[in-house]
């Protein structure tokens, strides 16, 4: 090889570039490939931290925000803050924990305004039509409406009032007399600004923002309500309901309609009670019991 | 007033004479540092937002081409207001040098100028330096993996963007990848991070190949080779061919590598190099 070499002097320079670009270009993918596992990893977005309105879906606004911090420098309330390297977010990008400083809505939304590349989408010109998150009422155990206490405090802060909440009245089956008002999330109106949570009187909020993805499940898309479909079209998909003959009944019920309420005897027949008698005739017990209606 | 050269020769000029550029320099970075800064503490907005994307006079929009580029790459098509502030970037640079952003702009350089001065003084010699293509080769990788993953992956651990962001937002995670570069540029690499291996520096490098502004060796005649622009200068591999006519007739600097610092103007005795354009071919006599 060395006799080769003395040869061919060239090589030598040729083999050093190559080594020395092969240990680069290695380097450099061997990088890369680090930076991009990391941000795969982080690209789950905590449950705490929710994006600004109009932030995109999670995987197109990391490809659209510059985490330039104008959305940040832009809220009046001091809402948004950028996330450090060490936060669970993506580094630098600009999110709100709702508990802390919840977002007040802004009639002009600035922070879309302000965003350069429309990881803020500037289509959303209405600051109710938001989505940043979804309330979740999510301890039912601690929420004091559910105790049948009135404090309504997350209904009465909510700036979409009556829509995104609204209290459900129940019956208080504790005292039996009284009524319960449920708070009552509606995601079809709920923007996700985290006043609810904000204002949440206990000590950790029974109800809490979350990310609409944490928070909502989704039916599977063949799903059809069938009380919509009749609503949207007048009349049932499938036609009338099918009458099914009613089984397990003696011949008397035959011809019966299935939906016909069926009552019990006001007195029972033939008590099971283990008497010698009973035990003496066994088609008389609790096999058949001779109920007939 | 004599001053000690980094070679430890003595020369004939005052240590403030030497420095000129440099104070410029500083001026500069720590001016635009304030500049963000006075917004957050003051309430004065001359210019809001970091190094990434930010707005002049709440007007004017300013983003760096490169995060441009990176949304472009990560599938996201950005509003006009960016790609306003891109070209405007973009136009500036190609005006007084590519690299004139990590010179004069980047938060970085201040650190990295720190280790190398540290360096130099203990006279540590130890390390290994990486390729200078390295850079080249981080920045194609970061692209790809940007195209691949479909998320701004560099903007992770961008130590640029991040350094500037931590000291106009208040943050102090970057602190450790600071430390990090400060550590293997002092004890690792001599100008490891700016020289070899940051692909943002290697971006404005590709765009500083069309830079105006350059240095020129125009008095390369008087020189008396005491390598004090070699042992200054961030880049050495860029003086060669115009101080010593090597590859070109013309005393012109025009590697998009030249940060266009000025520190070789400023340690030459013999007066050799000035800041000047492009155009000018001319060598003094």
């Amino acid at each position: 090889m060395s006799g080769r070499d003395s040869q061919k002097p060239a090589s030598t320079p040729r083999r050093r570039f190559l080594r020395e670009a092969l240990t680069a270009a290695g380097g450099g993918c061997l990088l890369a490939l680090g930076a991009g596992l990391h941000a795969r990893q982080a690209s789950a977005l905590p449950a705490q931290a929710i994006r600004p309105p109009g932030a995109l879906v999670e995987e197109d606004f990391l490809a659209a925000c510059v985490r330039c911090g104008l959305c940040v420098r832009d809220c009046p309330y001091g809402t948004l803050r950028l996330a450090d390297m060490l936060d669970p977010v993506a580094t630098g990008s600009p999110f709100f924990t709702a508990r802390q400083v919840p977002c007040e809505m802004c009639e002009d939304i600035p922070c879309v305004k302000a965003c350069p590349t429309g990881a803020l989408d500037r289509s959303l010109t209405d600051i109710t039509k938001a989505r940043m998150g979804l309330a979740v009422l999510s301890d039912q155990e601690s929420c004091l409406n559910f105790l049948g206490l009135r404090c309504d405090v997350c209904y009465r802060v909510c700036p979409v009032i009556d829509k995104a909440i609204t209290l459900e009245t129940r019956h208080n089956p504790r005292s039996d007399r009284h009524a319960m008002l449920l708070p009552t999330v509606h995601s079809d109106a709920c923007t996700g600004c985290g006043k609810c949570e904000k204002s949440c009187v206990l000590p950790e909020p029974a109800i809490k923002v979350l990310p609409r993805k944490v928070a909502q499940g989704a039916l599977p898309a063949h799903y059809r309500k069938g009380w919509e479909e009749k609503a949207r079209n007048g009349e049932s998909l499938i036609g009338d309901q099918l009458r099914l003959p009613v089984r397990g009944f003696d011949g008397t019920t035959a011809g019966r309609a299935a939906t016909e309420t069926v009552v019990a005897p006001a007195t029972p027949a033939a008590p099971i009670v283990a008497t010698p008698q009973a035990a003496s005739v066994p088609h008389a017990s609790a096999l058949n019991s001779r109920w007939k209606p | 007033m004599s001053a000690r050269s980094p070679r430890g020769q003595v020369s004939s000029r005052s240590l403030l004479a030497r420095s000129r550029w440099l104070l410029a320099r500083r001026l500069c970075q720590l001016g635009l540092l304030a500049l963000f800064l006075i917004g957050p503490l003051l309430g004065v907005w001359i210019i809001k937002g970091n190094l990434s994307a930010s707005l002049l006079f709440d007007q004017i929009p300013l983003t760096d081409p490169l995060l441009l580029l990176q949304t472009l790459a990560a599938g996201h098509w950005p509003y006009v207001t960016a790609w306003t502030g891109a070209l405007i970037v973009l136009v500036f640079y190609a005006l007084v040098g590519g690299r004139v952003f990590c010179s004069w702009v980047c938060p970085v350089n201040l650190v990295t100028d720190t280790a190398a001065w540290l360096r130099r003084r203990l006279g540590i010699k130890t390390g290994r330096t990486p390729d200078g293509n390295t850079r080249y080769w981080l920045l194609a990788g970061l692209m790809a993996a940007t195209v691949l993953t479909g998320v701004l992956v560099w903007e992770w651990v961008n130590p640029v963007t991040l350094l500037h962001r931590a000291l106009v937002f208040g943050l102090g995670g970057a602190s450790l990848l600071i430390i990090g570069i400060f550590l293997y540029d002092t004890l690792i690499a001599s100008r490891g991070w700016c020289g070899h291996l940051c692909p943002v520096g290697a971006f404005y490098a590709v765009l500083g190949r069309i830079a105006l502004v350059r240095v020129s060796a125009h008095r390369r005649d008087a020189c008396d080779d005491c390598m004090e622009c070699f042992v200054i200068c961030p880049e050495p591999q860029v003086i060669r061919p115009a101080l010593k006519g090597v590859g070109q007739p013309h005393p012109l600097i025009l590697s998009g590598n030249c940060t266009n610092c000025g520190r070789c103007i400023d340690v030459c005795d013999r007066d050799v190099f000035k800041m000047t354009h492009r155009f000018d071919q001319r060598s003094a006599q």
